[in-house]
């Protein structure tokens, strides 16, 4: 389908992806740095761990992913399933 | 003026668009919201209401107060954004069922009693069912038929629940019931909770949904989950069950959200997942909660709206939404790839964005009520929602790799709706106090302070980079065409199943039966064959000819005699 003449788009050029990958990379890093400088309201104890909503967040998303996969094997049927 | 009750401008509507039809009917479509939602904001204050009388039951049709009010706005705007995204629509039967299914709406929400409230009710699932039919193929039609059963169930225990409920109390008035009201509370708790997609009883939505129009799906995301939600906080806010319930809604379908291949689909399992936080806000029932939970509602229907109707633009052009055969998008549609992604900002509740300031009062409330391991299920979820709407959405159908699909930009009408929707967006999340003003019950809230900004900008920063990590690990699982196994698989394949197989060996024991009695018989024949007696001549098996020769002899015989008697007499 691409056409020579077909407008070359920005993520079409893969130093612009890892432009973008870097600069979020580096506000993630940022995030924690500035978790350690500020100081946060703790409501529960478990706040207390310092950037422990970048670990639960990151954490909770792996976790997440991991089980919807094994569900697959179990839940997952052809795409006719129900009009067989 | 305030004898009127706003939803009769919706079926004015509704009937006019059945006469009318180009640029009039057009207007008529993008100029009732705007009326309605007029009306509603300088013509109703709060304590207006309207009553009438039918069979000597006194009834209200029109009850307001903030928190119907709030309700109504919302439909209003949702009406408005949803008549601009279906202007190009010609089918006429889709325009008189949008229309009257937001009339229902706001005259569910203004029902101040409960008869009143359940003929809304089922004219929502009547109108409603009509937007997935209208799709046409042979899934709409069932998915519709299935969609409906399940609404219509929902209206039967909503009246049983009302009758049982006056039976008790006196009274049909519809304010706070319960349920400790017994069997009338739980009657009309499940009512609510059907229209509401309870586990187990959400599959109508999951089902039905991505099934509907291009348009339809747009107001359906709308209406009947937030008129339920709206019901619950009126008639059961504080019931610690909700919060059980309202849990379990926000985190089990982003599991499914993950791996299921249709993108609509996915923001219907994401809807529900929306839907656990308002539940959620409205079991825990203090002032903040509940106040948090009508807002979710209302900051919902606008990114949920704007998610639907730019899933919709891809399907429009596309004629297919399934992530696995999409990507690259963003190349031929830009506007639409912008504005869903406002929306995937909105509801992951990124600071500056609607979802935020209306998301953390639920869990806020959860906090102050010392909630602990809710508030961590919960922040779970919020992950989540950024995971599967957020990043998952827009990356599939418009960025990930390039399926070679090059198509246009939405239609005009489109691109107007979705940016209304998103002006709205960010409206709220910046200047959220004018939400607030809205709020029923009073309270000092503010979401913009640093330890709210940094944890969600932190939380979901590191969602994303699950994401990137796993893809880039190969861990994230592909977009595959398939159907995953949820609730509907009891009654779509094992009652069917189940009955089918029943049948079957009924049927053979049946044979069974008969080839046993038959073989018996033979053998009794064959054993008296061969015994003396069979030599005399009456004990031979006579031939059917002879048969019938007697009984014919029989009937002359009788035939004769009738009218031997009737020549005698």
């Amino acid at each position: 389908m691409s056409d020579e003449k077909e407008k070359i788009h920005i993520f079409d050029r893969q130093e612009n992806v890892d432009r973008l990958l870097k600069g979020f990379y580096a506000i993630c890093v940022l995030l924690v740095v500035l978790d350690l400088i500020l100081h946060r309201h703790i409501g529960f104890v478990w706040e207390k761990l310092p950037a422990f909503y970048a670990i639960y967040g990151f954490v909770a998303c792996v976790l997440l992913v991991v089980i919807a996969k094994k569900m697959r094997n179990v839940l997952m049927r052809g795409e006719d399933y129900y009009d067989e | 003026m305030s004898e009127l009750p706003p939803f009769l401008l919706f079926f004015a509507a509704a009937l006019l668009s059945a006469f009318t039809r180009g640029l009039p009917r057009q207007l008529i479509l993008l100029a009732t919201p705007v009326v309605a939602g007029l009306y509603l904001w300088q013509g109703i204050s709060p304590g207006t209401d309207i009553a009438y009388s039918v069979m000597g039951y006194e009834l209200q049709i029109l009850r307001a107060d903030k928190l119907s009010l709030l309700f109504g706005y919302l439909f209003c705007i949702a009406g408005f954004f949803g008549a601009i995204y279906a202007l190009h629509v010609k089918d006429t039967k889709q325009h008189i069922a949008g229309m009257t299914y937001a009339g229902s709406a706001l005259g569910a929400v203004f029902a101040g009693d409960l008869i009143t409230l359940f003929i809304f009710w089922e004219l929502l699932a009547i109108s409603s069912v009509f937007l997935i039919w209208a799709r046409g193929t042979e899934r709409a039609l069932k998915a519709g038929m299935r969609y409906l059963v399940y609404q219509v169930l929902s209206g039967v225990l909503l009246l049983a629940g009302a009758l049982v409920f006056y039976h008790q109390t006196g009274t049909l008035e519809f304010n706070h019931i319960g349920l400790e009201a017994g069997v009338a509370g739980w009657l009309i708790f499940i009512a609510f909770g059907i229209k509401c997609a309870f586990p187990f009883l959400h599959t109508w939505l999951t089902d039905g949904y991505p099934e509907a129009t291009v348009t339809g799906t747009v107001f359906l995301s709308a209406f009947t989950t937030k008129v339920a939600v709206y019901s619950l906080a009126r008639g059961f806010a504080g019931e610690e069950i909700l919060v059980y319930i309202g849990v379990t809604m926000a985190c089990f379908p982003i599991f499914y959200a993950v791996i299921e291949n249709d993108l609509r689909r996915v923001l219907a399992y994401s809807l529900i997942n929306q839907v656990g936080f308002m539940v959620t806000g409205v079991g825990i029932g203090t002032a903040l909660a509940l106040n948090g939970a009508v807002a979710h509602a209302f900051s919902d229907v606008i990114f949920k709206g704007l998610l639907f109707m730019s899933m919709g633009a891809v399907l429009y052009r596309v004629g297919n939404i399934n992530g696995s055969d999409l990507g690259g998008l963003y190349k031929s549609m830009p506007k639409t790839t912008a504005l869903c992604v406002v929306g995937a900002l909105s509801i992951s509740a990124f600071p500056l964005f609607s979802g935020f300031v209306s998301k953390s009062m639920v869990m806020t409330a959860l906090m102050q009520e010392n909630h602990g391991y809710f508030w961590l299920l919960m922040l779970f979820a919020s992950a989540g929602v950024f995971h599967h709407a957020g990043i998952k959405i827009p990356y599939f159908a418009f960025f990930h790799h390039d399926s070679g699909i090059r198509t246009q930009e939405a239609p005009t009408n489109m691109l107007v709706a979705m940016s209304v929707a998103a002006f709205l967006c960010l409206f709220i999340g910046m200047q959220p106090q004018y939400l607030y003003a809205l709020l029923p019950w009073e309270v000092d809230y503010w979401p913009y302070d640093l330890t709210h900004v940094l944890a969600q900008t932190q939380l979901l920063f590191f969602s994303a980079l699950a994401f990137v990590w796993l893809n880039k690990q190969g861990l994230y699982p592909p977009e595959l065409h398939s159907v995953n196994l949820d609730a509907e698989w009891f009654y779509r394949r094992l009652i069917p199943a189940g009955t089918h197989r029943t049948v079957n060996i009924l049927a053979r024991a049946k044979t069974s039966v008969v080839t046993t009695v038959t073989n018996q018989i033979q053998g009794a024949q064959k054993q008296f064959d061969k015994s003396p007696l069979a030599k005399y001549h009456l004990s031979e098996s006579w031939p059917t000819g002879s048969m019938v020769f007697w009984i014919s002899m029989i009937l002359a015989f009788l035939l004769l005699d009738i009218f031997s008697l009737g020549l005698l007499a």
